[in-house]
């Protein structure tokens, strides 16, 4: 795979687009900052963790954070940069509402010449109301990412 | 009797049922979340254990190619409420109050499996801590620790 040019939205978009897993759960980028990013994933019944009340799963809030959080962490780098994520923390604020969909904006607050350091919220519809905050740290990177998709 | 009180249809009789004929298959078919990713649990005397089965679509990084850490996050968060219900007799559901997730090393393309065992049980709250890995148990993909309210 070709990196993107984060210059570019659509390539980065196309770039999303090609990674299994978030075509599975139907992540959409949203959109990128100098030093954040905002992501989306729609609402669906496959998604739901508590069968009784319709709520989603925490392990989907997880995968949109660590996704988001990531993007902001390329977004501050101003370059595209495999990375690994090296712990993510999640604090659940309230219940998603069922039938909404989940969002999520991070911020990369610092970045070293290894590591940035990210936190964020997720959200349904208004980012003032959040579910969860998030707070991950990511390698920047990573030497067997950068051997075996040979950049 | 027309069906019996909505309750029974929930979760909570969901699990006593699995439980009552050690069949825990019942639980994860009523987790919509679950069965999207494939998970399922073996039962061995007073030990289960997730596993998550290989699929394309968990695939987060096709350059490696790696499952995307956010199903780790989420394999994790199952052992640990399966857990809890299962060892514990919680009820209802238990809800996460904040898990933290420590990446250890890229998830390869195959069937990862997790552990959970449950640190400290108290009255309203439960502290869990899970680990998932592939190959060899002594090599974990990830763990975390978690905090689960239990009414």
């Amino acid at each position: 795979m070709t990196s993107p040019d984060l210059a570019e939205p659509g390539s980065l978009r196309e770039w999303m687009a090609r990674i299994p897993h978030q075509g599975a759960i139907g992540f959409e980028l949203v959109e990128m900052g100098a030093d954040f990013a905002v992501g989306r994933i729609p609402y669906r019944a496959s998604l739901v963790g508590n069968p009784a009340t319709g709520v989603v799963h925490g392990g989907i809030v997880t995968t949109l954070l660590d996704t988001v959080g990531g993007m902001a962490a390329l977004a501050r780098q101003g370059e595209f940069l495999v990375m690994a994520t090296l712990d993510l923390r999640i604090d659940y604020l309230r219940p998603s509402t069922p039938g909404k969909d989940l969002a999520a904006r991070v911020e990369c607050y610092k970045l070293t010449r290894n590591i940035a350091f990210t936190r964020g919220f997720a959200f349904n519809e208004d980012p003032g109301d959040p579910l969860a905050s998030m707070s991950a740290t990511y390698m920047l990177n990573t030497p067997a990412a950068r051997s075996s998709s040979g950049t | 009797m027309n069906g019996g009180a909505p309750a029974e249809t929930g979760l909570e009789a969901i699990v006593l049922e699995a439980r009552r004929t050690r069949d825990f298959a019942r639980i994860t078919e009523a987790i919509p979340y679950a069965r999207f990713l494939g998970i399922d649990v073996d039962v061995k005397g007073d030990e289960i254990t997730t596993c998550m089965r290989y699929r394309d679509d968990l695939i987060g990084n096709p350059a490696l190619p790696a499952l995307h850490g956010g199903t780790l996050g989420a394999l994790l968060e199952h052992a640990a409420i399966f857990e809890l219900l299962w060892t514990e007799e919680v009820k209802p559901l238990p809800k996460t109050i904040n898990i933290t997730v420590e990446y250890l090393r890229s998830a390869r393309p195959r069937d990862t499996f997790a552990r959970a065992e449950i640190t400290k049980r108290g009255r309203r709250v439960a502290n869990v801590y899970a680990t998932a890995w592939q190959d060899r148990r002594d090599r974990p993909m990830a763990q975390a620790h978690a905090h689960f309210l239990l009414r």
